[in-house]
């Protein structure tokens, strides 16, 4: 940087936005927490309500409808807020009267970070020691094993939302090594507490796929629903046992509704597979989408209606084939410069 | 208030600190265990009692003078209410440091130092930080042995320091310097004791006589 020697003191002038958004000091804060309840009461005097039960959304209301606005913009209307919504989240200012600061590592420049280093790293030596003395008395060390999957530590955004200030990669990652490292020591089960501060609960991805039972329906023959999609077709097939192999599609005899082979092939298909041709009935609904998607949509409907009769092995069979997986194929969508989703224009030489 | 401030210093060793520490303590401390001869500073050869099969003895003598002059310098500044700021790029003592900051109520800083934190104060913290009054180097080589840049810092911004300097430190910039061992843990908790406990004492000295003039 240059150094500033036969200057105006214009120039000097001090960089008023250079210092970062002005910090708010805590009595501040409470001030202005105390005038937004007394105003809340008043406000609610003027509209002749209970001050009691007065909520943000009557303040939003009575606000509106005092102070009407044009303005397009929804937060430059005038708006009464709880201080801690108005006033960002950030560290007040670190020093007290004299000049000394409150933390101890304040000159760090990233206290919180390096405060938060140093607790963890005592909590290590802690477990180090506790460790020590369980050698030198001969009793083993370590009870029962913790449960590692299941948990992940926290992210680098969660860690600053934590801290109150930015966190560098690097930080970042130092502080999960020195996690995991006292996370992997025997002894770690006396830190538990603190070691759980910092890792949260993976939700369980899978969901267990609910295959539901067989109903009964008036007659005493057990029946199961599906339902299939495919390209833009949905349908819905109802499976009865005790049958002699006749389908029925949209209240019509499949020979009728598929004259071609290919789409009865596709409705068999699950039958064929379990070896259950001759033994279920079966009536569907479809709408949408053209002849051979509603094929489709029928089959994936009646192999899901078959889970419910076959066993779990089977139904894994099932799965493995094909039968119980949605297609995911859908029509390309045509693209601008293109004639169609792939297809380009004929190139001309001149 | 003015005669709080100026009586203490018309004592020479007001807060007593010869009594903290004997000589037969560095030497059980092995504050006297400087590193090989090839490491040797040269401004650091007058400090030096002798070599013995090429390790560097630290004359203890003259480290007992030098100790008893900075404890008596930190014991005024914090008897005065001065920021005093413990610097060391130690990684093995970085703990211990930061715990003897915290129980003394002064500040530490044991980490990696920012180009511009004395210099450029006004403008990572904001306006109107106050300055640390006096900084003390319980290490003066930073990680890559050479000297830290903080030395070169508070003599540019004005604050005195004092030091510990082994005998491979350049003792030039530092105002108090103590040459001694900067490696050993017994040393370094040597160190550190010794400035918790002149420390405390001078707050205490401090209080007890704002608690007379009160009653005055």
């Amino acid at each position: 940087t240059l150094r500033l020697i036969c200057t105006t003191t214009a120039v000097q002038r001090k960089n008023v936005g250079a210092s970062g958004p002005e910090k708010y000091t805590e009595a501040f804060i409470k001030k202005q927490i105390e005038e937004f309840n007394l105003g809340k009461r008043h406000l609610a005097n003027m509209m002749g309500e209970d001050p009691e039960t007065f909520t943000q959304e009557d303040i939003d209301r009575a606000i509106a409808y005092l102070f009407p606005s044009g303005l397009f913009d929804k937060q430059a209307r005038p708006m009464m807020k709880h201080p801690t919504e108005v006033f960002p989240e950030q560290r007040k200012i670190q020093w007290g009267e004299d000049g000394r600061p409150f933390h101890f590592l304040f000159y760090t420049g990233k206290q919180s970070y390096y405060s938060l280093m140093h607790e963890t790293y005592e909590k290590l030596l802690n477990v180090q020691k506790h460790q020590d003395q369980l050698i030198a008395q001969d009793l083993p060390l370590q009870k029962e094993k913790r449960n590692l999957a299941g948990s992940r530590w926290l992210t680098k955004i969660e860690l600053e939302e934590m801290l109150l200030e930015k966190v560098s990669d690097d930080d970042y990652s130092r502080f999960i090594q020195l996690l995991q490292k006292l996370a992997a020591l025997p002894c770690a089960d006396i830190e538990e507490k603190y070691i759980l501060k910092f890792s949260k609960e993976v939700p369980v991805q899978l969901q267990k796929v609910v295959i539901e039972p067989l109903q009964y329906d008036e007659r005493g023959v057990a029946f199961s629903t599906g339902e299939g999609k495919r390209k833009t077709a949905s349908a819905t097939a109802v499976v009865y046992d005790n049958g002699t192999g006749k389908i029925t599609v949209n209240g019509i005899d499949i020979l009728h509704y598929f004259p071609v082979l290919q789409d009865r092939e596709q409705l068999l298909f699950p039958f064929q597979f379990l070896g259950r041709i001759g033994k279920h009935d079966m009536v569907c609904t479809v709408s949408g989408g053209g002849r051979s998607a509603q094929a489709g949509a029928i089959r994936l409907a009646s192999a899901k209606a078959l889970r419910s009769f076959v066993t779990e092995k089977e139904v894994e069979f099932m799965r493995q084939a094909g039968l119980l997986t949605v297609d995911p194929r859908v029509k390309e969508r045509k693209k601008p410069g293109q004639e169609g989703p792939r297809r380009k224009f004929t190139w001309k030489k001149r | 208030d003015d005669r709080l401030l100026s009586e203490p210093l018309n004592h020479p060793d007001f807060f007593n600190v010869k009594e903290l520490f004997t000589l037969k303590d560095l030497f059980d401390a092995r504050v006297h265990l400087g590193h090989k001869k090839g490491c040797r500073h040269r401004f650091m050869e007058p400090y030096i009692f002798g070599c013995r099969l090429d390790h560097d003895i630290i004359d203890l003598d003259q480290t007992m003078q030098h100790l008893q002059l900075a404890l008596n310098f930190t014991a005024h500044v914090a008897y005065r209410g001065g920021i005093i700021l413990f610097v060391s790029r130690k990684r093995q003592f970085c703990h211990l440091i930061e715990s003897t900051a915290r129980a003394c109520g002064e500040y530490a800083h044991t980490r990696f130092w920012q180009g511009g934190l004395l210099t450029n104060a006004h403008v990572q913290f904001g306006p109107g930080v106050r300055l640390p009054d006096l900084l003390v180097f319980l290490s003066t080589l930073n990680n890559v042995f050479e000297p830290h840049v903080a030395i070169r810092d508070a003599a540019k911004v004005n604050i005195p320091t004092v030091g510990v300097v082994d005998t491979n430190c350049n003792p030039c910039l530092i105002s108090y310097p103590i040459p001694g061992n900067d490696d050993s843990p017994a040393a370094m908790e040597l160190y550190c004791k010794l400035f918790r406990m002149t420390i405390i004492r001078a707050k205490d000295k401090r209080r007890q006589s704002e608690a007379v003039e009160e009653l005055r």
